[in-house]
């Protein structure tokens, strides 16, 4: 209650803010430090010298400042090689994903052919099938073909998905007509409509899709554990794990720093764009 | 589906019959050009496994030498067998302790930051939801430090308001709250912005109808919110449930399945039988189980909003 009593009173003129407002206001901001805590651990504790990570009682702020972990964790992994790995895998099939996505979507969308609501249906029912339950015969087909430890395993399974052609479908439909048809009249191929008209057009849905894609395969632990067994060619998100082993005390210092650079650019990139990513969440996840 | 209503269609083309008919082929061809990329990767990676996977699940397959038919066999045991058993009372049990927790929470806290009058709105948002970007397996990093019984800091917090944890990851009642609440850390997020947006649908008017009557606030949360954010509510329950079926990540990295087998779920049954023991034929079984289980949730999904499409419009 006290908390009430000595919260500042913001001066508005006309309306008084209510007692239950700054509860309210105080109760979020307890959430949200709860909330942002483990951002706060992985980051402090990454400039922390080991005698302080593993010191009793525990601090969260280090008293002294170091790199040391940042630069175990270059030396005890193949860190930047994990990385890029990460980088190539998640942006390839964000770029591949994006393409073959769209240029479906195009059809399903614009171009009126025979079995188009058959292949639409079939498409919305394989959104419900996990990949957990296809993992198998998936790796079986990708060690056929000699793909395991190569990006070409680690992408080209996903590089179409039914989320994206049906997402990027109902954006489409969404897109006044006049537009095509005008360039149709005129004489403009389908391909042209579809480069020069639509995909314009759609650029939000496209950035969404583009980094709803990235981090879903950047923050993935299962699809690299599965298809690639050498340990230069995990992703970071996978390397990671090799760093938790079993016996002898955890390092957890040299954990955070790769937590660290593993969160850093994603953080980044969502800040970036938040506003607008948060807002097509909302609306694609249940229109 | 209300969309394909209004499905585009290109205006007839001038000319007689075999002219349509000839603009038909066109189209057919365009559109398959168009889909071909997509269809050739789906049917390799998604439809093709699906097949591969149902004939695995009747055999003895194992990766090396001839995989015998062996009936209902893989079925019988994915029923019978207690360590099975327990990997899908344990997946219960976590859905149980992870879907109600996550929806609670981003529901509680939608409604907090849908006051207008509330400060830092956009900074809450924006905070509430960063979780959602990191994965499960740092989450799982970050969480096992700050629940370490040595060196935690939320540990050494929670012992210092009198709350003593001990050895959470070791402990097998605990052990699986522990990693079912990294989860909700990681996901409310998610569920916190749809449930916003459907707040921000429901029209003031109706607030405003409802304060004209003499409706305080209680009775306005119950007779205006909750019976418009009833479907945002279904759809987020049935989501967060799937999503519950597949934990996987955070227990892998946090406990392996321990202590004891204590948070050994479908998932990590299936990994390790699949990919670690080799029981390949066992495993699509398994999978197969955890594809039936999905989609009948998926179904109970889908038909629900196909009809509340049908009622609204």
């Amino acid at each position: 209650m006290s908390a009430v009593a000595t919260a500042p009173r913001v001066p508005v003129r006309r309306r008084r803010v209510r007692p239950s407002t700054v509860l309210l206001t105080i109760g979020l901001l307890v959430a949200t430090a709860v909330v942002l805590l483990p951002f706060a651990i992985i980051l402090f504790t990454a400039f922390k010298p080991v005698a302080e990570v593993n010191a009793f009682p525990p601090t969260l702020v280090p008293t002294e400042w170091t790199l040391a972990n940042l630069e175990r964790i270059l030396t005890q992994l193949p860190f930047l090689r994990l990385a890029l790995n990460s980088f190539v895998f998640a942006g390839g099939v964000t770029l591949f994903a994006l393409v073959f996505d769209s240029l479906a979507a195009y059809a399903l969308a614009r171009i009126d052919f025979t079995g188009q609501r058959v292949l639409l249906i079939t498409i919305i029912a394989s959104l419900m099938i996990p990949f957990q339950a296809t993992l198998i015969p998936v790796y079986q087909l990708v060690s056929e073909l000699g793909w395991v430890n190569t990006f070409a395993g680690l992408i080209a399974p996903r590089a179409a998905d039914a989320f994206g052609i049906f997402f990027l479908r109902q954006f489409f439909l969404a897109l006044p007509r006049d537009l095509d048809s005008a360039a149709r009249i005129d004489g403009a191929s389908e391909l042209r409509v579809f480069w020069n008209i639509v995909l314009p057009n759609a650029v939000p849905a496209l950035l969404t899709l583009a980094i709803f894609t990235f981090v879903n395969n950047w923050n993935d632990l299962l699809w690299p554990l599965i298809f690639t067994t050498s340990r230069d060619m995990g992703t970071i998100t996978s390397g990671l794990t090799l760093l938790t082993g079993p016996g002898g005390i955890i390092p957890y210092g040299v954990m955070m720093a790769g937590s660290l650079i593993a969160v850093f650019p994603l953080v980044i990139a969502f800040l970036l764009v938040q506003r607008r990513f948060i807002e097509s969440i909302a609306t694609t996840g249940i229109k | 589906m209300s969309s394909t209503a209004r499905r585009y269609r290109p205006p007839a083309p001038l000319g007689g019959r075999p002219g349509a008919r000839r603009a038909v082929r066109r189209r057919n061809l365009t559109a398959l050009a168009f889909l071909a990329p997509a269809l050739v990767i789906l049917g390799l990676f998604v439809a093709w496994p699906m097949l591969s996977a149902l004939r695995l699940s009747f055999t003895d397959a194992s990766g090396f030498g001839r995989e015998e038919f062996v009936g209902l066999d893989n079925y019988v045991t994915v029923f019978t067998d207690p360590d099975v058993r327990d990997a899908m009372l344990n997946t219960l049990w976590y859905t149980v302790l992870f879907t109600p927790s996550a929806v609670v929470v981003a529901l509680l806290l939608a409604l907090a930051l849908n006051n207008p009058k509330l400060p830092f709105r956009a900074f809450f948002r924006t905070a509430l939801f960063l979780p959602f970007v990191v994965s499960l397996a740092v989450a799982a990093l970050a969480w096992s430090y700050l629940i370490d019984p040595h060196v935690g800091l939320l540990n050494h917090w929670l012992s210092g308001a009198g709350i003593r944890l001990g050895n959470v990851l070791e402990d097998p009642v605990l052990a699986m709250p522990a990693v079912a609440l990294v989860a909700v850390w990681k996901n409310f997020g998610f569920y916190f912005v749809i449930f916003l947006a459907g707040l921000q649908d429901i029209p003031g008017s109706l607030y405003e109808a409802a304060r004209v009557d003499g409706a305080g606030p209680w009775m306005r949360f119950t007779n205006v919110t909750i019976p418009l954010l009833s479907n945002t509510l279904a759809f987020v329950l049935i989501f967060a449930m799937i999503a519950a079926l597949q934990a996987f990540d955070q227990i892998y990295v946090m406990t392996g399945g321990g202590p004891y087998g204590r948070t050994q779920t479908i998932v990590m049954e299936i990994y390790q039988s699949g990919f670690r023991r080799l029981e390949i034929g066992f495993a699509s079984a398994l999978s197969y189980v955890l594809l039936a289980v999905t989609l009948v949730l998926s179904i109970v999904q889908f038909v629900f909003f196909g009809r509340r499409e049908k009622d609204s419009g």
